[in-house]
């Protein structure tokens, strides 16, 4: 395990951070977007994001498809850099730090900014059990017992403990949809991050599946910073403490509306582009 | 008022689905005509190679000598010539066609991998006779001075690497098939990795993962059975190739008991003695010989069918 090394680069917060939230500047915000900028070659997708997302809540991005909603989520552990030609400009600050540093390695910031995807992808040859650690053994060698605790912990956490606690041998594909991308979960938080980034996590499943995620999401929220991007609103109401709403430009690069309590982005926008979305004028 | 749909507007017409069905009828009988093919061969070598069969019995296939002056005919030299030059071939073969495929799905740019493949799959279209007179004048010489001499100065005490180096032999063809089946070990093998659905190496990404661990903990096993397929059916090729491995293998009739002595398979053996060959025991014998050949490729594609297609069906269910 490398909880020391997780620490140097960064600290835990502390678990009053949530409790005092409320009040104003509680506590300092886990993550930063300062004037981001992202391109894919001379595309510009996403322009001028400014906001700040604070430790243990839930923020949620919405939009309309195609307002780069799903690149901005993927610059925060710099997943975007898989596609070819993309950059970025700007800051992106995890705990002050920032992310962007040319000394910093986008494969170890994965290991504290988690993702979880829009489909369910468990990893096919891998079994329920050997999912949930896959993460794990990234870092090195670890004992049985850590690698047991670490599983029981993380299917409790992620809801599915009860479901497969017999079965923890079988494929990770021979679950439903919905315990495959609770299984998903659970692999995100093996690895104990201190974000969860995730890309329309229940678009592909069913009602009840749904519901039982956004749930999830709810209980996640006390021990980790989750963002959310979703093209539900509904779904964004229910589950987000803070929401940012994105929508395309002329240039069609996607920007920040408006960013700031969930209740008061569906109840009292200050921008009319954001009452027409929740209002469902457009998008 | 509705107005009710005439039943006769639902009827069959006939004439219309006359296309349809003579399109199945044709396209089914070409089909069939393939199969037919097939198990014709099959027969035809059972039938020309039956006196053989009714003289020697199973023993044909165990015996060991071949002698027409004596009317005695074994097979077992050149099976043993046939599997171990393809033996060679695969252990040569398969792990720098495999890295070769890695290189090309996962690490090069498109600027590289585009023609680089293409030139790969230049290989496989050089004619056999070319890579086989390649073989007689530059390979084997090179070998024999290089690999060959080494192995048997340093080695030369363990009998499979016994000498003398000759640079044509068992080892020579061994080199030559494992050129003429890396192409396709590669095509196939890069296809099927550039299969693997890239949310599951974006899920091991996402966890923090370098491209070496996505690659050898996610990609590599997804697509494990399907390159197992690539290298058995690169198998299948290197146990029928006949021309190039005939002009370097050298002209042994015993069984190989060293890496460089000189060998024969089954498909050379033939190639080099039906033209003299009397018509009667020997050559029922070459034919049987061509029986056994056909009989082990089909078995080896069948086999390398089943995983190929394993791998697609996999992959299919993901995405």
């Amino acid at each position: 395990m490398t909880t020391d090394e997780q620490r140097s680069v960064a600290p835990a917060q502390a678990p009053t951070a949530e409790a005092a939230a409320g009040g104003t500047g509680a506590a300092s915000p886990k993550i930063e977007v300062r004037d981001l900028d992202v391109y894919y070659g001379a595309f510009r997708a996403v322009k001028g994001v400014t906001m700040a997302v604070r430790p243990r809540s839930v923020t949620a991005v919405i939009g309309p498809s195609g307002c780069g909603k799903s690149t901005f989520l993927r610059t925060l552990n710099r997943m975007h850099e898989l596609a070819p030609k993309a950059r970025v400009e700007g800051t992106v600050l995890l705990d002050g730090a920032n992310v962007y540093d040319p000394a910093v390695d986008p494969v170890r910031l994965r290991r504290y900014v988690g993702m979880v995807f829009q489909r369910p992808n468990p990893f096919p040859t891998m079994s329920i059990y050997d999912n949930v650690v896959a993460g794990i053994r990234l870092a090195g060698r670890s004992s049985r017992s850590e690698l047991d605790g670490i599983v029981e912990r993380s299917l409790r956490r992620a809801a599915l403990w009860n479901e497969v606690k017999d079965k923890l041998r079988e494929p990770g594909t021979s679950l439903s949809g919905g315990q495959q991308q609770r299984l998903c979960i659970a692999r995100a938080i093996a690895v104990d991050p201190e974000v969860v980034l995730m890309d329309e996590p229940a678009s592909a499943l069913d009602p009840v599946a749904t519901l039982r995620i956004e749930e999830l999401i709810a209980e996640l929220r006390t021990n980790y910073t989750i963002v959310i991007v979703t093209h539900n609103m509904q779904q964004a109401g229910r589950v987000s403490d803070e929401t940012a709403f994105f929508t395309m430009d002329e240039d069609r690069a996607g920007y920040l509306v408006e960013f700031g309590p969930t209740r008061e982005i569906f109840t009292n926008p200050r921008e009319q582009l954001t009452e027409d979305y929740v209002s469902g004028r457009f998008g | 008022m509705t107005v009710l749909l005439d039943p006769r507007r639902l009827q069959s017409r006939r004439l219309s689905r006359l296309p349809d069905r003579a399109f199945v009828g044709g396209t089914g009988a070409v089909g069939a005509g393939i199969v037919a093919l097939l198990v014709l061969i099959l027969v035809l070598l059972a039938t020309n190679s039956a006196l053989t069969w009714q003289t020697f019995g199973l023993s044909f296939v165990t015996g060991t000598v071949w002698d027409p002056v004596a009317a005695v005919y074994g097979a077992l030299p050149f099976i043993a010539g046939t599997i171990f030059s393809s033996a060679i071939a695969i252990v040569i073969a398969a792990p720098i066609g495999l890295l070769t495929a890695i290189f090309l799905a996962e690490y090069a740019s498109r600027r590289i991998a585009v023609p680089l493949t293409f030139i790969i799959e230049l290989l496989a279209a050089i004619p056999s006779v070319v890579i086989g007179l390649w073989g007689v004048f530059v390979l084997g010489p090179f070998l024999k001075v290089t690999v060959e001499s080494f192995m048997v100065d340093a080695f030369g005490w363990i009998p499979i690497f016994r000498g003398p180096a000759f640079g044509i032999g068992l080892f020579a063809a061994g080199v030559i098939l494992a050129i003429m089946i890396l192409p396709t070990i590669v095509t196939i093998s890069r296809e099927i990795l550039v299969a693997v659905p890239p949310a599951q190496r974006e899920a091991m990404y996402g966890l923090g993962a370098t491209r070496w661990e996505v690659i050898s903990h996610v990609v590599v096993p997804i697509a494990r059975s399907g390159i197992i397929g690539a290298i058995i059916l690169g198998l299948g090729r290197a146990l029928g190739e006949t021309l190039a491995v005939t002009m370097v293998i050298g002209n042994g009739q015993d069984i190989p008991r060293s890496l460089f002595d000189q060998a024969q398979t089954l498909s050379s053996k033939i190639a080099t003695s039906f033209n003299e060959s009397e018509v009667g025991l020997q050559t029922s014998s070459l034919i049987a010989l061509g029986l056994i050949l056909l009989v082990i490729t089909i078995v080896i594609n069948v086999v390398a069918r089943v995983f190929v297609g394993h791998a697609t069906a996999a992959e299919a269910g993901l995405r």
